[in-house]
């Protein structure tokens, strides 16, 4: 595809956007990982929440 | 004297004492406007075509400094909790600290204003137009001031995050305020316009920083 | 379910479970039908092809005020009903917002240089976006300043809807002033001015967008819940350590 004169301009706008859509995707996911391990963590470690507390009892 | 008159007298005594803020407001804004040609060099046709600019953002950076005293200081010492008891609305008690902190800081800054302009090579008109743009807006810097140092009381360390808050709000004031000056020196646009437009901002931040800054601290200090 | 009923995290965390996958594989559909319609779109007789920026460019602008207003609707949720999702989702919208605005000027700036001459001008539209940009900023410093999530929530909502104010100045800035930025001409009352051509495919690319930014928000609202979670649970762990 003949982009013009510009093209570089072009595709460098499309490459920051890619960029900085990869670099949300990758926040979202990495902190997700991140927490998840956390909470995991210290459950293992015995230490619940209330509600959580309540549906075990409940079950 | 009312609660209200009671508060404006109590800020204006502390901020002229020595410890308050008056001083030192003018101090650093004399300090400021004499870095800058030190920074750009000893060009007078230059100095005098940005002088209203520089004024105008000493002010500004001037009137930043001053604000953390404006509602923290009084957090600290547990007038806060005072005001925040008594039965004059909180939104008035804010507009009086508000107005005793503009004639003690911002109003010491227009004083300053022709001295100022003499180290700028700015002629009387343009220092004249500078000084009334500035009566013109510094309230409105103090009053959106009083917004971030509202939502910043709390803060053990807030004196930059306030400034950060505080410095987006201000810009339309600044852009104005420096247009109106320099409409008045060089033209084309009549001075009345982009004056106006300074002076309606001003109107409005009067009236809505004291609304969001007693909403901040309501929701702040619960 | 009622909005209250999603007042429940974990109700919430349930929907948004289900929600995710399917959003998440409609924004992969509708960018690829858009990406696909650009890559055909004709060149402008002006612009050339660099007109394919608008397809970045536009959607980015959109969004970076539509998180804004997400932002504020979530911000009279807090004060006004102290629905804790409110918070949670003002949290998660600013990051996302905040990224699309940087879009934006980006993009702007390099459609400018080919087709103005220059990365950068200071007119009305581009200073109010990058004020835009800049009050982002504050609120995120903001967030992360005051400990308290209940109390932070509350003071970012007032700092929110002063910042409100800059959305219509961004979207009539083109209207009130003289600026280099071109005039609206796409939301505009008497119809858009853009060719039928070029105009479809930046709709799809805004259809797109949005649901790009749905899906980041959820995604970001569910690790807040989490995160929140973690916190107490933290809290718990060093009352026990303390001997409570």
């Amino acid at each position: 595809m003949d982009l013009g004169p510009h093209a570089g301009f072009i595709v460098t706008a499309y490459a920051a956007a890619i960029g900085i859509v990869a670099g949300l995707i990758f926040w979202v996911i990495l902190d997700r990982r991140h927490l998840t391990r956390a909470v995991d963590e210290l459950e293992a470690q015995g230490i619940t929440r209330r509600s959580d507390r309540a549906r075990e009892e409940k079950a | 004297m009312t609660a209200l008159a009671a508060l404006l007298m109590r800020d204006l005594r502390l901020a002229v004492r020595v410890g308050g803020g008056a001083p030192i407001g003018v101090l650093f804004f004399l300090i400021v406007v004499t870095l800058v040609p030190f920074a750009i060099g000893p060009d007078l046709n230059l100095l005098a075509r940005i002088g209203p600019a520089i004024l105008w953002l000493g002010a500004l950076l001037a009137n930043l400094l001053a604000l953390d005293r404006l509602i923290a200081m009084d957090h600290e010492d547990g007038s806060l909790d005072l005001i925040l008891m008594a039965r004059a609305p909180l939104e008035l008690a804010l507009a009086a600290k508000a107005l005793a902190h503009w004639l003690s800081t911002g109003l010491p800054l227009v004083i300053a204003t022709p001295l100022l302009g003499l180290l700028l090579n700015l002629d009387p008109t343009a220092t004249g137009a500078v000084a009334l743009t500035l009566i013109a807006g510094t309230p409105a810097l103090t009053f959106i001031g009083l917004i971030g140092a509202a939502l910043t009381t709390a803060l053990r360390r807030g004196g930059l995050l306030l400034a950060v808050l505080v410095l987006p709000l201000t810009i339309p004031v600044l852009i104005f305020g420096v247009a109106a000056a320099n409409a008045a020196i060089v033209g084309p646009v009549p001075f009345g316009t982009p004056f106006s437009i300074l002076c309606a901002l001003t109107l409005m931040s009067i009236v809505v920083g004291p609304f969001a800054a007693a909403a901040a601290l309501r929701q702040g200090l619960e | 379910m009622a909005l209250i009923d999603l007042a429940n995290p974990s109700r919430f965390l349930a929907l948004a479970d289900r929600v995710l996958p399917w959003l998440a594989a409609a924004t992969l559909f509708a960018f690829a039908l858009g990406l696909g319609q650009a890559y055909v779109a004709p060149d402008d007789y002006q612009q050339g092809a660099t007109v394919k920026i608008m397809f970045i460019h536009v959607p980015s602008a959109w969004l970076g005020m539509f998180a804004w207003g997400i932002m504020s609707l979530a911000a009279v949720g807090t004060l006004v009903w102290r629905h804790p999702l409110a918070d949670v989702a003002a949290k998660a919208a600013a990051p996302v917002g905040a990224a699309f605005t940087l879009m934006c000027l980006v993009t702007g700036s390099l459609w400018g240089r080919p087709m103005w001459g220059t990365y950068w001008v200071w007119d009305a539209r581009l200073t109010s976006v990058l004020v835009l940009f800049l009050m982002y900023l504050g609120v995120i410093a903001l967030w992360r300043t005051i400990d308290d999530p209940a109390r932070a929530a509350r003071v970012v909502a007032v700092l929110t809807l002063v910042g409100a104010i800059n959305v219509p100045i961004i979207k009539f800035s083109v209207e009130w002033w003289n600026t280099l930025h071109q005039s609206a001409s796409v939301l505009r009352l008497d119809g858009s001015t853009i060719h039928p051509a070029i105009l479809g495919p930046l709709v799809v690319m805004i259809v797109a967008f949005t649901l790009l930014f749905l899906s980041l928000h959820l995604a970001a609202m569910r690790n807040e819940i989490t995160r929140r979670r973690l916190r107490t649970m933290l809290m718990m762990r060093a009352d026990a350590a303390a001997g409570h």
